[in-house]
């Protein structure tokens, strides 16, 4: 991640006009946080999770009394940690290059959370689908990364023909880094109550889905 | 009371292989029951289904009253379960991996603590218990799958094929210990291959074939049912030839050993008597097949 920070933050920022009125490095250090956030819950649980099926000790648990409920928040819980954990070590990276001010800490407080839980959700559904380990690898390389890249982290989705602005609002994770942006620097190129909106659906429909698979045993009773 | 109560279970899988074709069970609390069958049966179907790690098709299952499809958390909390195959986490130390399992029945740590020590060293694995389970032998990964099964302290134990691979010194160490827990109180249902452990340790019997049940009753009833026995006779000396005899079937196996075919009520007695009336010193003999194997061959072969 420091990586990113010297390359796109410093080499190549530094050539960049400002963005609504920051320099190019603060405009994509909420972006490379949630990046990581949203990377780590995901590959947590769905690391855990699979492996579980692999090795076969989550039959511990589905023979146990465990609800199905418990399960599925206990996984996702890990996936959060590990989230909140890895964004807040390349938070403190970034203080070595950005001098970073908060606008909102509880606007970005509860997208941290609420996006590690909606990407840990979305690993959970990976890994019950699984059945190699390149399952596992297919849609975090395939989906996940570029619509990550494509969610406004490295830009501001203005800079976008209009035909690809349109289309980019079909990508959550926009709404996620620019509800995060405007936690962190006060500005979004989406209506953050909308954002909030459609990350909490999200998040509701995931989870019902999630825990639908369980009780139907999908991936994990044959 | 019932421990475990099935209904016309079906099972059939996608592709539509048919796995169980309407079995139907009871097993009585405390009982130590053997589940018997050949490979493909249904037996680990049926289990699977028990301890909901197999959907089913349709039919009913309830552990001890508490049906699967009404109530599954009570009816999973009573029922500890031994898997064929291993399924350890396998970068948990062992004493965790008990601690943790007492944890999914809502156990408190401390008592979990305890637990896992108690059964730790009632299965003398107390000092492994930091290594992780590729660290220990394959008997010693089987009393671990055990201590497992036990640390939320069932009613209903199931042990599918709990001492496959395992040599015969620790199997009867386990078998000791099965009988002893069993005598505390917990139902126990054996599934095995080694078809004299289910005759010693079991009192009553299902065999499945097919997805189905063919024999269901007790140890006594289906041992009663053996209609003739072979007999392994040793001698002493060179045995040139047998002594004809109308009462009984014998065939010359070598130079030092007969076999013999007794018919059930027939006298042993007599068998030897007319052997020593043919000056044929019988040294030691023993069965030639276990009991229950032969009436189970004769169960499986005959459907």
């Amino acid at each position: 991640m420091t990586l990113y920070f010297v390359i796109f933050g410093k080499l190549i920022g530094s050539q960049i006009s400002k963005i609504d009125g920051f320099e190019y490095i603060e405009y994509i250090v909420p972006g490379l946080i949630l990046m990581s956030v949203i990377t780590n819950s995901y590959a947590n649980v769905v690391s855990s999770f699979f492996s579980a099926k692999f090795q076969r000790h989550i039959e511990e648990l589905l023979i146990s009394p465990t609800p199905n409920y418990i399960i599925l928040i206990g996984f996702v819980a890990g996936g959060v940690l590990r989230g909140l954990v890895v964004g807040s070590v390349v938070t403190i990276v970034s203080f070595v290059f950005v001098d970073l001010q908060v606008h909102s800490i509880t606007v970005t407080l509860l997208v941290l959370i609420l996006t590690s839980i909606l990407f840990s959700l979305a690993g959970f559904v990976n890994a019950i689908y699984a059945r190699s380990f390149d399952d596992v690898a297919v849609i975090p390389s395939f989906i996940l990364t570029p619509l990550t890249y494509l969610g406004g982290v490295f830009y501001t989705v203005s800079m976008l023909p209009e035909i690809w602005q349109s289309i980019s609002l079909a990508n959550p994770i926009l709404y996620m880094v620019n509800a995060f942006r405007f936690g962190l620097l006060g500005v979004s190129d989406i209506d953050v109550t909308l954002a909030f909106t459609i990350v909490i659906l999200f998040t509701v429909a995931l989870f019902s889905f999630c825990l639908y698979l369980l009780n139907k045993g999908v991936g994990i009773r044959t | 009371m019932n421990a475990l109560f099935i209904d016309n279970l079906h099972k059939t899988y996608h592709g539509g292989h048919v796995a169980l074709k309407g079995i139907s069970l009871e097993v009585n609390k405390g009982d130590f029951f053997a589940l018997l069958g050949p490979n493909g049966a249904g037996k680990s179907t049926t289990i699977g289904i028990i301890c909901s790690l197999v959907n089913k098709t349709s039919g009913t299952v309830e552990v001890f009253n508490n049906n699967i499809d009404v109530d599954i958390q009570t009816a999973k909390s009573h029922i500890g379960l031994v898997p064929q195959e291993y399924n350890f986490n396998v970068f948990e130390p062992i004493e965790e991996i008990l601690i943790n399992q007492a944890g999914f029945y809502g156990i408190s740590g401390n008592v979990a603590r305890q637990r896992a020590e108690y059964y730790l060293k009632k299965l003398e694995l107390w000092d492994k218990r930091r290594q992780i389970p590729k660290e220990l032998s394959g008997g010693m990964k089987r009393r671990l799958m055990i201590a497992r099964a036990l640390v939320h302290q069932p009613d209903l134990l199931i042990l599918d094929e709990p001492t496959a691979g395992v040599d015969i010194e620790l199997r009867r160490t386990m078998w000791q210990f099965l009988r002893d827990i069993n005598a505390d109180g917990v139902t126990i249902i054996l599934t095995t291959h080694y078809l004299e452990e289910a005759e010693m340790l079991c009192n009553n019997i299902a065999i499945i074939n097919d997805g189905e049940i063919i024999e269901n009753t007790s140890m006594k009833a289906l041992l009663a049912k053996l209609n003739k026995e072979t007999f392994v006779l040793y001698v002493d000396g060179n045995l040139e030839r047998l002594p004809s005899s109308e009462d009984y079937a014998l065939r010359c196996v070598d130079e030092n050993t007969i076999e013999a075919e007794v018919i059930k009520g027939q006298s042993l007695n007599l068998l030897f008597e007319m052997l020593t009336r043919h000056k044929i010193n019988i040294l030691s003999m023993r069965n030639k097949s276990n009991r229950l194997e032969e009436l189970y061959v004769a169960l499986v072969n005959k459907t």
